[in-house]
C-alpha cells in the first residue's frame, strides 16, 4: 500500500510541472498586455509603459520570467495581484471556501440522487423507471448550465418565490467570517434565521451545478451495476440465500464502485469549471468569478496562481480517488 | 444410496422469451433425486441442463425465463409456489449450489472468511465465536491447508482448485440435504479436477447428501455418477443407472454423444517424413522481472525453459500440460506473437527467432494459428468473406481471386460458400471454428498451430472438428502443433506428444508409447487423473455422424 502511494505521488511531479507551464503560457497567449488594460481609456505614454513593464519584470525574456516564477513558487510565493496589490494566496484563501462550499453541496446533490437512481435503474432494467431515468439524465447532461440556472431562477425564485435569486446570505445578517464556509459561520453566529438563509441561498446554485454530474453518475452507476449483476459471484450470493438488498448493495455495488468513484473524481474538475458559470449567474463570490475578472484584467499573477492552485486541488482529489481504489479493491492494493 | 426421495421434479417446463430459438428451455422434465446418490445430468450446451437446476434454486433470470408448468417438490413444499422469503431460507440452507467458474464465482473484494460468514449470518446461525470456529472447520473439511490463512485471503490469492474448494465449503456450510453442482470441474486442470471430484464424492458419502451433478463430460459421468439423465434441447431423452446409460445407451442421441467421446488410447500411426518443418532448440521465455517505473522487481515466471522439439512434414505434434505449463507460450513464440528470450526456431532451415518483424512477414503466412474461443476470434463486424481474404490480400493476392478461393475453402471445411456474405454471429460455435480453420488455410500454411482449438466445443462438435483437422492435414499434407490440456483429444489426433510441466518438456515421444508406457511421474499423474479412464465405452456399430 505504501509503495502504491509513493508511486502515485511521484507521478504528480511531472504533472505539476506541466500545469505550471500551461498556466504560465495560457495567459500570455491572450492578446493585450496588463499595463494597457490597467491604464484603461486614459491611455499611457510609451516611456511610462516601458517603465512599468520593467517594474513588473514583463520585459525580460519569457523563459527567464518562467524560471523566476518557478523559483518563487518553490518558496511558496504565488505572487501579488498587479491590480489589487494583494498576495494571490491570500485572495484565493478568502474566496475559495465559497467555491468549495458550493461544489461540495453540488456533489452531494449529484451523489445522493444520481447513484441510488442508477442502482434502481439497473436492478429494474427495462422498466418505466429505467427508461424515464435514462431520458432525464440525457436531458440533464445536454442542458447548458447557464440556461438551466436561469430556468431554475425564473421558476423557483421568480414564479414560486421559494428561493433567493443570488448571493450567499440575506443582507439582513452580518457576522464575522470564521471558517469562510457560510453554512458553518451562520450556525456559529447564533443569529436566528441565519443558517436557514445561508442554506436557502445554496439550493439553486447546487442544483444548477450538480445536474450534469448527477446525470453522469446515474448513467455510470447503472452501466457498472448492469455489468456486475451479470457476474457469477452475484449468482453465488443469491445461491447462498442472501437477501436481495445484501446482494445488490454489499456484493454488486461495492464492485461497481470503482468506475463510479472514477467519474466522481473526474467530475471535481468539471464542478470547478462549472462553478465559474454558476458563480457568475448567482453572483456567488467564489474563485470562479475571481478568475474570470482577473483574466479580463490580464492580472498575470492571479491567473497563473489561481490555475495552479485549482489544478493542484484537482490533482489531490484524483490522488485520493486512486487511493480509494486500493481501499475498495484488494487486487489493486496488492499490485503495488 | 437409499430409496428416499428428497427432491422430485414433476413435469417441469420453463419458457424462454419469444425471440429465442425455441419456446421452452426445459420441457416436461420429470425426475427424482434420492438421498445419498449422485445424479449426473449430461447434455451439450443449450440442452437445458443448467436451466433445470436454476429452476430448482429459484435462480432463473426472471421475468424473461420462468417456469410455466409443473412442480418441484422438496421437503413437502412446491418450490415454485413458496414465497421469496421462504426460498431465501432454502437456498444455501437446505440446498447448496456450486458453479463452473471458480475464478469468478467468489466476490473479488471480500475476504474468504467474510463470504463464508455471510452464509451463517443471513440464515441466523451461531454466535460470532461459533461462526469463526465453524469457518475454520469447514475450510479444513474441504481439504484446504492452513484454513486460518486461507480464510483471511482474498479470492485472487487462491488457485482455481482452492477457490472451488472454498465454493464447496460455502455451499455445504449449513449441511444442506441437496447439493447442485453446475459443471464444477470444467474450468479446472485435469489433476485438480480429479481432486475436486474425489472431494465431492467423499463429502457426499460422509453426509448422505443427494447431489445433482451437471456436466457435459462423459468421463466425469463415468467417474462419479450413480444415475444419469441425458438431456437434449430441453427434454430428457434417457435416464437410468450409470452402468446402463454408459455401457448400453438406448437413445440414438446418447449413443451419438458417447460415440463422440475420444478414447484414451493412441490410435495414430505416424507416417512422418524425415525432414522437419520446424525444429525448436533451447527455447527460453520468461515473463515479468523487468523493474517498474520507479524500481521494484516484478515476479519472474519461466514460461518455457530449454524447450526442444521437431515437427515433421505431415505429422501432428501434441503439446499437452496443465494451465501455466507454458504450452500456449511455445505456440505463440513460434509465430512470434511473443518474442522468445533465447533459443532457435528453425523453420525451413531459417532461424525465425532472429528475424526482424519485417523479415518475419513473408514467413508468417506459412505458420497459421487456430484459436480456442470461436466466439471471440472472429471480428463480429466483418463478413466471413472479408475475414478470410484479409490475410491473403495483405500478402499481395487479388481480392476477387482470394474471395473465390475463400469460397472453395469454406466448402473444404464443410460450409456453404454463401457463408462468405454473412456475419460471424449467424453461425454456431462449431461452424465458427470451421471458419477459423478456413481463415488459417487461406494463407497456404505449411504449419498449423491449434491452440486449444476444440476445448470450447461440445463433444459431438468437437469430434467433427477433430476429424476435419485430421482430414485437412492429410489432404494438404500439413504439419500441426496441437496444444491441448485434454489427453483424450490428444490421444485421438496426435502422432507424437510432448508433455509440458512448469515450462519444461518432461516427456516426448510417440503418442502410443507415451500413453501406454509413460516414463515420467508427471505424465503418469496426468493420465491417472483423466476422469472415467477405466470406462471404455460401449462397442457401438453406428459411426459418428459428422
Amino acid at each position: 500500500m505504501f509503495s502504491f502511494l509513493i508511486h502515485r505521488l511521484m507521478i504528480l511531479i511531472p504533472t505539476f510541472i506541466g500545469v505550471t507551464l500551461a498556466a504560465f503560457a495560457f495567459i500570455r497567449v491572450i492578446p493585450g498586455d496588463p499595463i494597457l488594460v490597467m491604464a484603461g481609456e486614459r491611455g499611457i505614454t510609451p516611456e511610462r509603459h516601458a517603465e512599468m513593464m520593467t517594474a513588473f519584470g514583463f520585459d525580460k525574456p519569457i523563459w527567464e520570467q518562467y524560471f523566476s516564477y518557478i523559483w518563487q513558487l518553490l518558496q511558496g510565493d504565488l505572487g501579488t495581484s498587479i491590480v489589487t496589490k494583494q498576495p494571490v494566496l491570500e485572495e484565493f484563501a478568502a474566496l475559495f471556501p465559497a467555491t468549495i462550499e458550493l461544489s461540495i453541496c453540488a456533489l452531494i446533490v449529484a451523489t445522493v440522487i444520481g447513484i441510488p437512481a442508477g442502482i434502481i435503474a439497473a436492478v429494474k432494467r427495462g422498466s418505466f423507471f429505467d427508461h424515464s431515468l435514462m431520458t432525464l439524465s440525457l436531458t440533464g447532461f445536454s442542458m447548458p448550465i447557464f440556461w438551466w440556472a436561469l430556468l431554475l431562477i425564473v421558476f423557483f425564485s421568480g414564479f414560486l418565490g421559494w428561493t433567493p435569486v443570488s448571493g450567499r446570505i440575506s443582507v439582513m445578517f452580518y457576522f464575522d467570517s470564521v471558517t469562510g464556509f457560510m453554512l458553518i459561520d451562520s450556525w456559529l453566529s447564533g443569529e436566528e434565521g441565519a443558517f436557514k438563509s445561508a442554506l436557502s441561498h445554496l439550493i439553486l446554485p447546487s442544483i444548477a451545478l450538480g445536474t450534469i454530474p448527477m446525470a453522469v453518475f446515474a448513467r455510470q452507476t447503472r452501466s457498472a451495476m448492469l455489468e456486475i449483476l451479470n457476474e457469477d459471484f452475484i449468482k453465488t450470493a443469491r445461491a447462498k440465500g442472501l437477501s436481495n438488498f445484501r446482494v445488490i448493495v454489499v456484493h454488486a455495488f461495492r464492485n461497481a464502485l470503482i468506475p463510479v468513484i472514477t467519474v466522481i473524481g473526474l467530475s471535481v474538475g468539471v464542478l470547478l469549471a462549472g462553478a465559474i458559470l454558476t458563480e457568475t449567474i448567482f453572483s456567488w463570490p467564489g474563485i470562479g468569478k475571481w478568475m474570470v475578472d482577473s483574466i479580463f484584467r490580464r492580472d498575470y499573477p492571479v491567473v497563473q496562481g489561481g490555475l495552479i492552485l485549482i489544478a493542484g486541488i484537482v490533482m489531490i482529489i484524483n490522488l485520493t480517488v486512486d487511493l480509494c481504489y486500493g481501499l475498495i479493491d484488494p487486487r489493486i492494493r496488492n499490485k503495488r | 444410496m437409499s430409496n428416499e426421495t428428497i427432491l422430485k421434479i414433476d413435469n417441469l417446463s420453463v419458457s424462454l422469451p419469444s425471440r429465442a430459438d425455441r419456446a421452452f428451455a426445459v420441457e416436461e422434465v420429470s425426475f427424482e433425486l434420492y438421498a445419498g446418490e449422485i445424479l449426473c445430468i449430461v447434455g451439450e450446451s443449450g440442452s437445458g441442463k443448467s436451466m433445470a437446476s436454476n429452476a430448482v434454486m429459484g435462480l432463473l433470470p426472471k421475468p424473461h425465463v420462468r417456469p410455466v408448468n409443473g412442480r418441484i417438490m422438496f421437503e413437502n413444499q412446491d418450490l415454485l409456489t413458496v414465497s421469496d422469503a421462504e426460498m431465501q431460507k432454502i437456498r444455501g440452507g437446505r440446498i447448496g449450489m456450486i458453479f463452473q467458474e471458480p475464478m469468478t464465482a467468489l466476490n473479488p473484494v471480500m475476504k474468504v472468511e467474510d463470504q463464508l460468514d455471510e452464509v451463517f449470518v443471513s440464515h441466523g446461525k451461531y454466535s460470532r465465536a461459533e461462526r469463526k470456529q465453524r469457518i475454520i472447520e469447514m475450510l479444513r473439511d474441504v481439504g484446504l491447508p492452513d484454513p486460518e490463512i486461507i480464510g483471511r485471503s482474498y479470492p485472487f490469492a487462491l488457485s482455481g482448485g482452492q477457490r472451488q474448494r472454498v465454493m464447496i465449503a460455502m455451499a455445504l456450510a449449513l449441511e444442506p440435504s441437496v447439493l447442485i453442482a453446475d459443471e464444477p470441474t470444467t474450468a479446472l486442470d485435469v489433476t485438480t479436477q480429479a481432486q475436486i471430484l474425489g472431494l465431492v464424492k467423499d463429502l457426499q458419502e460422509k453426509r448422505g447428501m443427494g447431489v445433482i451433478f451437471i456436466t457435459h463430460d462423459f468421463g466425469v459421468v463415468a467417474e462419479i455418477a450413480d444415475r444419469v439423465i441425458v438431456m437434449q434441447t430441453g427434454r430428457i431423452v434417457e435416464q437410468g443407472s450409470a452402468e446402463q446409460v454408459l455401457n448400453s445407451p438406448k437413445h440414438p442421441y446418447t449413443q451419438k454423444l458417447i460415440a463422440a467421446v475420444p478414447h484414451l488410447e493412441a490410435v495414430h500411426k505416424s507416417a512422418k517424413e524425415p525432414t522437419p518443418v520446424i525444429s525448436v532448440k533451447n527455447l527460453q521465455k520468461t515473463y515479468g522481472g523487468n523493474s517498474g517505473f520507479f524500481g521494484g522487481k516484478g515476479r519472474v515466471v519461466h514460461a518455457t525453459r530449454d524447450v526442444n522439439f521437431e515437427i515433421y512434414k505431415g505429422e501432428t505434434l501434441g503439446l499437452v500440460g496443465e494451465s501455466g505449463s507454458g504450452k500456449s507460450t511455445v505456440g505463440r513464440c513460434l509465430i512470434r506473437l511473443h518474442d522468445a528470450d533465447s533459443g532457435q526456431i528453425l523453420f525451413d532451415g531459417k532461424d525465425i527467432n532472429s528475424l526482424t518483424l519485417k523479415e518475419m512477414m513473408p514467413v508468417r503466412r506459412h505458420i497459421q494459428m487456430i484459436f480456442q474461443d470461436p466466439y471471440a476470434s472472429l471480428n463480429p463486424r466483418r463478413k466471413i468473406g472479408d475475414i478470410i481474404v484479409e490475410g491473403p490480400v495483405i500478402h499481395g493476392a487479388v481480392k476477387s481471386e482470394a474471395m473465390k478461393k475463400a469460397g472453395e475453402l469454406l466448402e473444404l471445411v464443410g460450409l456453404d460458400p454463401s457463408a462468405l456474405k454473412r456475419y460471424p454471429h449467424e453461425f454456431s460455435g462449431g461452424q465458427r471454428q470451421r471458419i477459423g480453420i478456413a481463415r488459417a488455410l487461406a494463407m497456404d500454411p505449411k504449419l498449423l498451430i491449434a491452440d486449444e482449438a476444440v476445448s470450447a466445443l461440445d463433444v459431438s462438435v468437437q469430434a467433427q472438428v477433430l476429424e476435419l483437422l485430421d482430414e485437412i492435414k492429410e489432404r494438404l499434407h500439413l504439419s500441426m502443433l496441437f496444444v491441448t490440456h485434454d489427453l483424450r483429444v490428444a490421444a485421438k489426433i496426435c502422432d507424437r506428444i510432448a508433455v509440458m510441466r512448469l515450462g519444461e518438456i518432461v516427456e516426448y515421444g510417440e503418442t502410443s508409447k507415451v500413453f501406454n508406457n509413460p516414463q515420467h511421474p508427471y505424465t503418469r499423474a496426468l493420465l491417472d487423473a483423466v476422469p472415467g479412464k477405466a470406462w471404455e465405452g460401449p462397442q457401438l456399430e453406428e459411426p459418428i455422424s459428422a
